[in-house]
């Protein structure tokens, strides 16, 4: 029950998007068109559930027992680019026309502040092996589900007789300031 | 001291190795003839066989979507080298999609440059160097003589002269070849 709370508070209650405000710069600038943001979402959540897992490898077998964490955030950094590089490898094997559509914001997944805010989280709340993993793949699933629902708000958008002042980068913030004002209403409903 | 430093080194050297290994499995399946098909291609990126460069050709010809005479720039003998690769019968260029010309090299007149950017916008290589309302010019090395900034070009500015081989000594005196009309519209003044 408690895993299970920890993915719900990961994913809906702390929403690393919407609730923490990690990980904007992909939220907003992939949610164009749906298949991007789908592919997208895939993508991170890889990166995310992989890097969570990675890190507390790290932290707990590396760098605890030589009493090096004020190496964290680099070392960190380093694990989280490798499996980024990994990520785009397997994509452009697997999926060339998805490697595409997601172009630059592929490697920018490494600076996505979500994915070293889970692996710093993690430390913090000192969750072990399974629970990193859950949390990490707790955040993927919030950070999924927001963007794509982003993106079809948008695409509904593109079509709406919106006012010509809002066209374009207004409405897609007030869009997702409105739907961070929907989150709020998790709050309380789990506590981590 | 030295403990942090190992423990970097380590980190970085064994995501490097892994990296590189998934990469170098990654390589030979399907990507390889594609590979060598572009390495064939000129490199020129200039569209002309309707495609955005010549990386999307090279997969289009591996995925049989697209013929192998759709390439201009190289010519006949890029025609046969595919055909060899491909064991594939060579074939004529396919003149709809231009025709094979002497190895060109944009070249901007300085003194009517507006700088309006709309050549480097154009130019697939990189090859236009400039800032807004400032004179661009033309990096010759990096031109693949791809006419892609012709059009766009607000002052027609832009020339196609033959490129010149490296410099050697002692010179030797070979007349130019004939210039063509569409492209060369006049001398160069700095011959």
């Amino acid at each position: 029950m408690d895993l299970f709370l920890i993915i719900i508070s990961a994913a809906l209650v702390n929403n690393f998007v919407l609730v923490q405000f990690l990980g904007l710069c992909p939220f907003l600038g992939v949610s164009n068109r749906l298949e991007g943001a789908a592919g997208m979402a895939m993508a991170t959540a890889f990166v995310l559930t992989l890097a969570s897992v990675a890190s507390y490898c790290l932290t707990a077998w590396v760098l605890e027992p030589l009493g090096l964490e004020y190496l964290r955030i680099v070392a960190f950094i380093v694990v989280i680019a490798g499996l980024v590089q990994l990520t785009e490898l397997t994509m452009r094997h697997a999926a060339p026309m998805l490697h595409r559509v997601l172009g630059i914001y592929l490697p920018l997944i490494t600076s996505n502040c979500a994915v070293l805010g889970v692996a710093l989280l993690n430390v913090r709340e000192q969750h072990s092996l399974v629970e990193s993993a859950l949390y990490g793949f707790g955040a993927a699933i919030g950070f999924g589900g927001v963007v794509v629902l982003l993106a079809a708000a948008r695409t509904r958008l593109a079509m709406a007789d919106v006012p010509e002042s809002f066209r374009g980068a207004p409405i897609a913030l007030v869009t997702a300031g409105l739907m961070a004002l929907a989150f709020m209403g998790f709050a309380g409903f789990a506590r981590l | 001291m030295i403990a942090p430093i190992l423990v970097l080194l380590g980190l970085l050297l064994s995501i490097g190795l892994v990296l590189s290994m998934i990469a170098r499995r990654f390589q030979p399946d399907e990507t390889s003839v594609v590979e060598q098909i572009n390495a064939i291609l000129p490199q020129t990126q200039c569209g002309q066989c309707s495609y955005p460069g010549c990386r999307p050709y090279a997969e289009a010809i591996a995925e049989g979507q697209a013929d192998i005479n759709q390439c201009p720039p190289g010519g006949e003998a890029g025609v046969r080298a595919l055909a060899e690769l491909l064991g594939r019968e060579p074939k004529p260029l396919d003149e709809s999609h231009g025709v094979h010309k002497a190895p060109t090299v944009a070249v901007i007149d300085e003194s009517r440059c507006i700088g309006c950017k709309l050549c480097i916008q154009a130019c697939p290589v990189d090859a236009i160097l400039g800032a807004p309302k400032l004179m661009h010019t033309v990096i010759a090395d990096e031109c693949t003589g791809c006419e892609l900034c012709l059009p766009p070009c607000p002052v027609d500015c832009i020339d196609m002269l033959p490129r010149r081989g490296p410099f050697v000594w002692p010179l030797q005196f070979e007349p130019r070849p004939a210039p063509m009309p569409s492209t060369q519209k006049r001398e160069p003044d700095h011959a």
